[in-house]
């Protein structure tokens, strides 16, 4: 059995009677049973997993109408709501939490029968970019276990690039799905902001983020996304896709296509194998018949400090019903007034969301807006401004996804502006809404390294395409695992 | 000068469902939290459904209150820790980046006084605390989130009220209109609730919160007026503060909390995208608003003649004005008014006995009518309406079993006068000289016929009987 397959051919295989949903299943729990000691990208693991992929075979045998996900293994990042199990957000203060719904993706992928292996770890609320915030203890780089596998969304590359399941699901606040898919070697894909409901996704920074698959081919995340786009009557932030079919166009190539070099990403900081590999993959877009050209965008500088203003402010509120009145952990009430038992509550949360919170509580404050809070959301209008200007000059933007290689655990913890500063190439696809997408393209010395292209806001198939096309000339190495 | 503002709150009762959630905005029939999803719970991944109904009736609110209403309205976040907040933030409207809440400046007549009304916005209530226990000590609080998510329209108003008279009328009217509009029942308990500012010649501005019903609110501003000039005749600073209304001891505490220090970190509310409101709708609205309760008084009077008081009781009220509309035709209009203003008003004042009676609007119609034809006597016909009002009965059947039906056949009727007349010779005497003395004599037939007889025909036999 074949683990390493992607999914569009898991599913080809499961439709001729190559395989059985059960063996692939079974195989792939027994692989998360073999390396997740190791790796540590599962919180949890589907006990039902086995039984549910015997019942999509029966439904197969019998003739029955099955989804078109055919029984494939996802695994789904643990701040995403699946009804009646545990999504924890990689924090002890969720960590018994059972939701009693399921996020509008999760009822969109059970309508496909697909079969969700396990939930998978993070950074604690999606805020960091290592998932080493995990309040459960750091995934590994199946690459090289010294090395974290970036984040936060990183228990779902890993799941992936580890063969641990077909495709992820995680969620991009600041290219927490870019990162990792960077880090460990998968696609990543961060969509237009409002294409995928949000609805059951917890919040961190909600104006920006979005869920979005990590997996092994650009072509398995167009068949995802045509899955779980659209609008959702329980998310009124949802765009109306018209049901567009992100995959049927997917080989339409790039022939002609205007794509932008962003100067402020390629410059100071930046690792010389990434640098290399980004004119690399230039030259590799320019001989498919794109024509690359650099622009300037000014406003990238300012927009690491503008992303943590405004997702701190954001996580500040979103966060603030984590009381232990109604989640967390039990403590003798005895001897607390209300606002001490809140602080004392709140200090079961990690480092990296209390360092947040207390930015959160000070930047939007009064006397401190207009220093701090409001001028963030200028640079993110300006910025918005200046991404849709070069998008009338260009159809494609194109970058590494992260300047630099992974780093090894442990390097950058006590840091925290180095690693701010990690996020500068991702956190523009955000602050603006636009898509953006991470091609797993070169490995230095056994570390992955991927390339970003980004387009204009609904130009999610074109992106595809061009995202397709540029994996086509790209041949790795095998994950040494 | 005194100076007195107000904040008012008003549940838009007659929605259906939550300003965020299916959930039913009639919170009030349910078990202790049994109204709640995972919406109006705030719980992990949540987001809010904006109902879109509530935005519509919260902008008809601020156009019958004579507000201007911007093109694009938005939500914002107002972030504070309260245990019946489920959020931890509420999600209200702010109009300090721009007027995007459902309704800016507009203003009221109460009588030639012009109250100026800043601004309206719409937000959500939340859940309600109850506490339990026997002594503070070992008190504790339970939370009942039944009713968080309410769709609430807040009113803030300019500080022109001089009078605690003039507040309670104020609420009186603003109560009217908006039942009136159909988007609220402010007699439902809790449904509309206000806090009151208060400041003096010289003084600063006091804040009272926690007053439970209007009667209480007139009664609170009185008394911080008084506390404030006591204060003041003895030269003694008024401190800018929040006081709660004590309403035991009928007096406003110093409130003690740091609550005008609290810091709301107020930003956009992301999960909402900014709602238009072009001119399609606002017309649509404009032309399904209500007739407002001044155009149905002038009406009232010039159409049917109705007295300018009467019908200021029915137009203000929407209760009996929509009974009055159901009711009355050309001919009986007058005479519906006057049922009920002077005889139902006084027997279904409540919410609970109006559920209990059992009476139509045809009823209504039909008694005018048979009071106007002389089939029943204006007399017999409270006895008719008690009835009906219990049984719900057909006014047929109940004239029937109730013998309430005029005398009004001629030959019985004869019968009776010619008696009175024999046992009455000295006031038959007055009555040729005296036309108003022919009236003791109509007196004595109705005596007789126990307020039935047919007073026109009785008056017609009389004289014939006479000879005047």
């Amino acid at each position: 059995m074949n683990l390493k397959i992607s999914g569009l051919d898991f599913i080809r295989e499961v439709k001729t009677g190559n395989i059985s949903v059960e063996d692939f299943v079974a195989k792939t729990i027994e692989q998360i049973q073999n390396v997740d000691g190791k790796l540590h990208a599962f919180l949890s693991v589907n006990e039902e997993a086995i039984d549910q992929a015997r019942g999509i075979d029966k439904k197969i045998k019998s003739g029955g109408k099955v989804g078109s996900c055919f029984g494939m293994p996802i695994s789904i990042k643990d701040n995403i709501c699946i009804k009646n199990s545990k999504t924890t957000c990689a924090s002890k203060m969720l960590e018994n939490f059972v939701a009693p719904y399921d996020a509008t993706v999760i009822t969109k992928l059970k309508q496909q029968d697909a079969i969700f292996v396990g939930k998978v770890n993070m950074d604690e609320f999606a805020m960091g970019l290592s998932t080493e915030f995990s309040a459960f203890g750091p995934s590994k780089n199946p690459w090289d276990t010294d090395y974290v596998p970036g984040g936060s969304s990183g228990g779902s590359a890993v799941s992936v690039s580890a063969f641990e399941c077909v495709a992820s699901l995680g969620s991009d606040t600041g290219g927490s799905v870019r990162n990792p898919a960077s880090f460990c070697s998968t696609v990543g894909y961060k969509p237009t902001y409002g294409l995928i409901s949000r609805y059951g996704l917890i919040s961190y920074a909600n104006s920006i983020e979005q869920i979005g698959p990590l997996t092994r081919t650009v072509k398995d995340s167009a068949f995802i996304l045509n899955m779980i786009s659209g609008i959702d009557p329980n998310d009124n932030t949802t765009v109306d896709n018209k049901n567009e079919d992100y995959l049927s166009g997917i080989e339409s190539g790039i022939e002609g296509k205007r794509i932008g070099i962003i100067k402020e990403m390629i410059g100071d900081g930046i690792d010389p194998a990434v640098l290399s590999a980004t004119k690399d993959a230039i030259s590799k877009l320019e001989s498919l018949g794109a024509v690359c050209e650099e622009i300037s965008l000014d406003m990238v500088k300012y927009s690491v400090a503008a992303y943590y203003t405004i997702t701190a402010t954001e996580a500040g509120s979103n966060l603030a019903r984590y009381d232990n009145l109604r989640y967390g952990y039990d403590f003798p009430l005895e001897g607390y007034e209300f606002n001490s038992y809140i602080s004392k509550a709140r200090r079961n949360f990690g480092p990296e969301v209390t360092r947040r919170m207390i930015i959160g509580g000070f930047v939007p404050s009064a006397g401190h807006a207009g220093k701090y809070f409001l001028k963030a959301l200028k640079v993110k209008s300006k910025l918005t401004k200046e991404i849709n200007e070069a998008f009338k000059k260009f159809d494609f933007l194109v970058s590494p996804t992260v300047p630099i290689l992974p780093f090894k655990i442990g390097e950058k913890i006590d840091d925290p502006i180095s690693l701010f500063l990690v996020d500068i190439n991702t956190v523009t696809a955000n602050l603006t809404g636009k898509p953006a997408i991470s091609i797993p393209f070169a490995n230095s010395n056994g570390l992955p390294i991927g390339i970003q292209l980004m387009a204009d806001s609904m130009n999610d198939t074109s992106l595809l395409q061009a995202a397709y096309a540029l994996e086509q000339t790209v041949s790795l190495p095998e994950v040494p695992i | 000068m005194t100076m007195i503002g107000l904040e008012i709150h008003c549940q838009l009762t007659n929605l259906n469902s939550k300003l965020f959630c299916s959930c039913k905005a009639n919170y009030r029939e349910f078990e202790i939290n049994e109204n709640i999803c995972p919406v109006c719970m705030g719980l992990p991944g949540s987001l809010p459904r904006l109902n879109q109904e509530a935005v519509k009736k919260a902008t008809l609110i601020a156009m019958a209150l004579n507000c201007t209403t911007p093109e694009k309205i938005a939500f914002f976040r107002k972030n504070y820790f309260y245990p019946d907040s489920p959020k931890n933030f509420q999600i209200t409207q702010l109009n300090i980046y721009g007027d995007t809440s459902v309704g800016g400046a507009g203003s009221i007549m109460i009588g030639d006084k012009k109250i100026r009304i800043i601004r309206i916005q719409l937000e959500e209530d939340p859940g309600r605390l109850i506490y339990e226990g026997s002594s503070s000590k070992n008190q504790i609080t339970l939370v009942d989130y039944n009713r968080a998510g309410t769709p609430l329209v807040e009113i803030v108003t300019e500080p022109d009220f001089e009078t605690p008279k003039e507040v309670r009328d104020f609420l009186n009217i603003l109560s009217d209109i908006l039942a009136n509009l159909g988007v609220a029942d402010p007699s439902l308990e809790g449904a509309m609730r206000a806090d009151a500012n208060v400041s003096i010649e010289g003084g600063k501005k006091v804040e009272i919160k926690n007053i439970g019903s209007f009667h209480d609110l007139e009664k609170a501003v009185h008394f911080e007026i008084t506390r404030q000039e006591s204060l003041h005749s003895r030269d003694i600073g008024i401190v800018q503060e929040t006081r709660h209304w004590d309403d035991r001891r009928k007096i406003t505490v110093s409130s003690r909390s740091k609550e005008e220090d609290l810091d709301y970190r107020y930003f956009l509310e992301g999960d909402i995208p900014w709602i238009r409101i072009d001119p399609e709708i606002r017309k649509k609205l404009q032309a399904e608003m209500p007739e407002s309760i001044n155009s149905k008084k002038e009406r009232y009077v010039s159409k049917y003649n109705i007295t300018s008081q009467v019908a200021d009781v029915l137009s203000s009220d929407k209760y009996y004005s929509d009974l009055f509309e159901d009711s009355h035709t050309e001919s009986n209009a007058k005479e519906v008014a006057n049922i009920i203003t002077t005889e139902l008003m006084g027997l279904v004042d409540t919410r609970e006995k109006r559920e209990a009676s059992k009476f139509t609007s045809v009823h209504l119609r039909e008694l005018a009518d048979a009071i106007q034809s002389g089939k029943v006597s204006r007399n017999s016909s409270k006895n008719a309406l008690h009835e009906i009002l219990k049984s719900g009965k057909d006014l047929s059947a109940v004239i029937e079993e109730l013998d309430l039906g005029n005398v009004s056949d001629e030959s019985e009727l004869s019968g009776i006068v010619a008696l009175v007349i024999s046992e009455e010779p000295q006031a038959v005497e007055q009555a040729k000289s005296n036309p108003q003395a022919i009236n003791y004599l109509v007196g004595k037939v109705m005596q007789k016929t126990k307020g039935k007889a047919d007073p026109a025909l009785t008056l017609d036999i009389l004289k014939k009987q006479i000879g005047v």
